[in-house]
């Protein structure tokens, strides 16, 4: 009796220890695939903990972590659409100057078009509708403007990098001039306000707590049935799948990721617009650059230009869309900045184009092309605004700030660097 | 050792992991004159002449190399000190800062100065004299970069001398010249004989031997087959030499089935996309049908990669003549239009032209098959995984896995993987330029196999090789190129190395 339960508990010790190991090498594997980005997710994890140290528990209090999230998303929206543009192997450092100027563009739109000349046209037409339901119109018009002239932005960078072949930098370099030029022929050097009240709070404003839950309880659902799909779908295929536990921890942790920061926002204010658009957007652009055709053919004209032209890619014409898609981020960067100031006024996203790259390269993307994530990007993003939250919240003077960004930013590609030595 | 030779190798043998490059290979060179030395792609002419330069250091290979009397002993990396010795090398690829002028790039890197400030003046005068000195009429205040491809040579080899070289080793230096640039260097190494320097050649225009050699040693295989004057010898000895190896067993056997023509070219002619006034393809014409092999021939810029991928539509501009897939014309536009009427191409260099070495084996495999599976909205990528497992298994390509970089396998596994990303899109016609280059004999004998099993299924192959044994053992037909031009199409009876070598340069 005692040697036959002795020998099933060590068959379980083994099991387990078995189990375990696999489990370990596994995640070993997929951090060693990912150093560069795990690093970085460590250098946040250092700096969460070194604030809260140093400042105490309003550092990681709901107001704070909403604060500091909201923060992240117009730097974070140009970082989205820059990381295409690197990994193609170009650059785009107009995005600071173009969100200024398409912030001018719509406080215009608002102010010296739609309430002179749309507004009476419309309340003549409908004479029931609400001063603010016509104001949620000139928003929503706003936002298509934005878009549109963002895109175009991207056209124009685009088309003279791919078509006439003028390198990126100075193309985008020119961009940075033009558009900042552009911005101040809008304003006519003057501040343009006020912007609708509805413009106003695509920034500024939370979602319902209730909105907040449903979308976490959506999301989550989300999770778990696509996860089962796409095991059935592999089986479908005869293709491997991994073990089920795996998948499960993988579920958990991001239910877990998404319930624990809508409930912790609910302790403040509830879900920030942005930061819920921001999550849209991330996700779709990151599924474009997964799975599809599109994001492949970017990462290969990075990796190997010839390669990738010998396999029958359109170089020129990716290159374009690579640039179109930077200029729709650009459009909603400039959205939120006019929402965020509250008015039109020159001068606006200045030196956003360099924190845009600085997010892409502290994120793991490679200046040289052909690597880089989204949420690597995101990620870098997040980092340079804890940095700021923290610093202002300490006291810690101007330069100093600039100088700690500076070497982290250099800090980032040394690591990328020294991991790739170890490769070779 | 006799005062009479400058240079002497001595049963000099060196390995490469899988490859011995060369073989004790031995002879001497004449302190005075102009020393000949030829063989195929691969004898070994380039190996020799690294360990010269200092690329390959001593105790790198076994043997003995003496210079002026005495040992050559080169430790690390010691190009410099080889330069200092006074052997001085130009190699086939020109090393000059093209928009620096001529008198910089002779004295770049020790510039005559005082405390870090050139002297220009200096620099000037003395570049006027070594030019003066070998009566060579150069322009030597004009950048480099208006030079013709032939005076850039000339500056080369008079950096070389104003460097003190008593032994000059010219690597190839006409492939890029035309007639009578050649004809002017022909006559600047004569002016150097009589100035006393000795002067290695390395060619493969046998032709040229005869005109300014005094003798002519002739590698194979690693070996030296033999050294002899050139007055005592002929050109087709030396071809024979160059040649005669024994065929072993190293090319799976099979009769290929010859079917419908699937591609025809008719007096194909194209220019260079840099240069539009240089020819790279001349009045070329050409069947090729459903199931056959044909090997194209010729020495390294004859031609052959620039027909291949101008037919893969990615290369010459201003193309002229026809041609005709599958009975329909077929307008060459670009490698996509070209990949629609089932035309693939396996390029030259599987690193910078085959592959994106950060990437994953399955993303380089579908890359440009992504529409097989995929909508404009989505990759399917279990279908993805199922197609490329299929091809690597097919092929039997060894990785961990799919998601392996390609950058971690070996040349093989690489150059297979190449091959995959242009089987799964089921070509038509798969041309394949030098697809054994780099490998080891074991896994060319595989991609002979892939090769024979592919054209007894239908698929017509278009093979550009530099090696003569495997052209003629997979070829149904060979095609020659010389300059540009098709210098002679031989069935695969009628071909033999001999045959294939005078057209190939040109010497019929």
């Amino acid at each position: 009796m005692t040697t036959k339960s002795n020998s099933s508990s060590i068959e379980l010790i083994d099991r387990f220890r078995d189990l375990a190991t696999r489990f370990i090498n596994f995640f070993w594997k997929t951090i060693k695939r990912n150093l560069k980005t795990y690093t970085m997710i460590f250098v946040l994890i250092f700096l969460f903990v070194l604030f809260w140290v140093l400042i105490g528990n309003t550092f990681i209090g709901p107001r704070n972590i909403s604060n500091l999230t909201r923060a992240m998303t117009i730097i974070s929206f140009l970082a989205i659409g820059m990381v295409f543009v690197i990994v193609t192997g170009n650059i785009d450092l107009s995005v600071g100057s173009a969100t200024g100027f398409i912030a001018t563009v719509v406080a215009f739109f608002q102010v010296h078009l739609f309430s002179p000349l749309i507004l009476p046209l419309l309340s003549a037409l409908f004479p029931g509708m609400s001063g603010y339901l016509l104001g949620v119109i000139s928003t929503i018009l706003a936002v298509i403007i934005a878009l549109i002239v963002g895109g175009l932005i991207g056209f124009w960078n685009g088309f003279i990098t791919a078509y006439l072949r003028v390198p990126a930098f100075i193309v985008t370099l020119g961009g940075l001039f033009i558009f900042r030029g552009l911005m101040s022929a809008v304003t006519g050097g003057k501040t343009i306000s006020p912007i609708e009240s509805s413009l106003n709070s695509i920034f500024n404003d939370y979602l319902p707590r209730e909105a907040g839950v449903v979308i976490a309880v959506l999301v989550i659902v989300f999770i778990v049935s696509n996860t089962l799909w796409q095991r059935h779908k592999r089986v479908k295929y005869g293709l491997e799948i991994r073990p089920l536990i795996y998948d499960l921890i993988k579920m958990f942790f991001f239910s877990v990721l998404v319930a624990g920061f809508v409930f912790y926002m609910n302790l403040y204010e509830g879900l920030q617009i942005p930061v819920v658009m921001l999550v849209v957007v991330a996700f779709l652009f990151s599924y474009l650059a997964k799975n599809t055709r599109f994001g492949r053919y970017a990462y290969a004209i990075g990796g190997n230009k010839e390669a990738a032209r010998l396999s029958g890619i359109n170089i020129k014409a990716n290159v374009l869309k690579v640039f179109i898609f930077m200029g729709m981020c650009i459009g909603i960067a400039g959205i939120m900045f006019v929402s965020r100031v509250g008015t039109g006024a020159p001068g606006g996203g200045e030196t956003y184009e360099l924190l845009a790259i600085a997010s892409c390269v502290i994120g793991g993307t490679s200046l040289m092309g052909g690597e880089g994530t989204i949420i690597g990007a995101l990620i870098g993003s997040l980092i340079m605004v804890t940095l700021d939250n923290g610093f202002v919240q300490l006291n810690v003077p101007n330069w100093a700030q600039y100088v700690i960004k500076g070497l982290v930013l250099i800090f980032a590609v040394w690591v990328d660097v020294a991991t790739r030595k170890t490769r070779e | 050792m006799n005062n009479n030779f400058i240079l002497e190798f001595d049963r000099v043998t060196k390995d490469f992991p899988g490859i011995r490059a060369l073989s004790e290979v031995s002879f001497k060179v004449k302190r005075g004159e102009i020393h000949g030395v030829c063989g195929e792609n691969g004898a070994g002419k380039s190996t020799l002449m690294k360990i010269l330069a200092g690329v390959y250091p001593y105790q790198s290979y076994e043997g003995r190399v003496f210079f002026n009397g005495e040992e050559l002993m080169f430790s690390g990396s010691s190009i410099r000190k080889a330069i200092e010795k006074g052997i001085a090398i130009v190699y086939q690829e020109l090393a000059l800062v093209s928009q620096m002028t001529v008198g910089e790039n002779i004295y770049l890197g020790r510039e005559p100065n005082q405390k870090g400030i050139i002297n220009w003046n200096e620099l000037y005068s003395k570049t006027q004299d070594i030019l003066a000195k070998y009566k060579l009429k150069i322009p030597f205040a004009s950048t480099v970069g208006k030079l013709g491809v032939g005076q850039q040579q000339l500056v080369e080899i008079t950096k070389a001398l104003s460097e003190d070289a008593k032994l000059l080793i010219l690597d190839e230096p006409t492939s890029a010249l035309t007639e009578t640039e050649v004809d002017t260097l022909m006559s600047i190494l004569n002016t150097l004989k009589k100035n006393g320097v000795t002067c290695i050649y390395i060619s493969h225009k046998i032709e040229e031997f005869f005109r300014i050699a005094d003798t002519i040693t002739v590698l194979r295989d690693g070996k030296t087959i033999n050294t002899v004057s050139s007055k005592r010898t002929t050109v087709p000895a030396i071809i024979k030499m160059m040649v005669g190896r024994e065929m072993k067993e190293r090319f799976p056997k099979a009769e290929h089935k010859m079917e419908d023509v699937v591609l025809e070219v008719k007096n194909l002619t194209a220019f260079h996309p840099e240069y539009p006034s240089r020819v790279i393809v001349e009045d070329i014409s050409f069947c090729l049908h459903k199931g056959e092999i044909l090997g194209i021939a010729g020495l390294m810029g004859s031609g052959r990669t620039e027909l291949v991928t101008t037919l893969f539509g990615e290369y010459g501009i201003n193309v002229q003549g026809q041609v005709i897939v599958n009975n329909k014309p077929f307008d060459i536009r670009s490698s996509r239009h070209a990949m629609n009427q089932g035309i693939s191409l396996v390029p030259e260099n599987r690193k910078d032209q085959g592959l994106i070495l950060e990437q994953s084996v399955l993303e380089n495999i579908s890359l440009p098959n992504l529409q097989q599976f995929s909508t404009a909205l989505a990759i399917n990528k279990n279908q993805e995984v199922k197609i490329c497992n299929e091809v690597v298994s097919k092929l039997g390509i060894k990785l961990g896995s799919l998601s392996a970089q390609v950058n971690s396998l070996s040349g093989g596994n690489q150059q297979k993987v190449v091959i995959a990303k242009w089987l799964v899109s089921n070509p038509l016609i798969l041309i394949m330029d030098e697809p054994t280059r780099g490998i080891d004999v074991g896994a060319k004998y595989e991609i002979y196999k892939l090769m024979n099993i592919l054209a007894a299924s239908g698929v017509a192959i278009i093979m550009v090789s530099s090696e003569l044994p495997e052209i003629m053992a997979l070829s149904d037909t060979i095609m020659v190129m010389h300059e540009a031009r098709c210098s002679g199409i031989l069935k695969r009876k009628e071909a033999t190395q001999e045959r294939i070598m005078t057209l190939a340069t040109g010497y019929e």
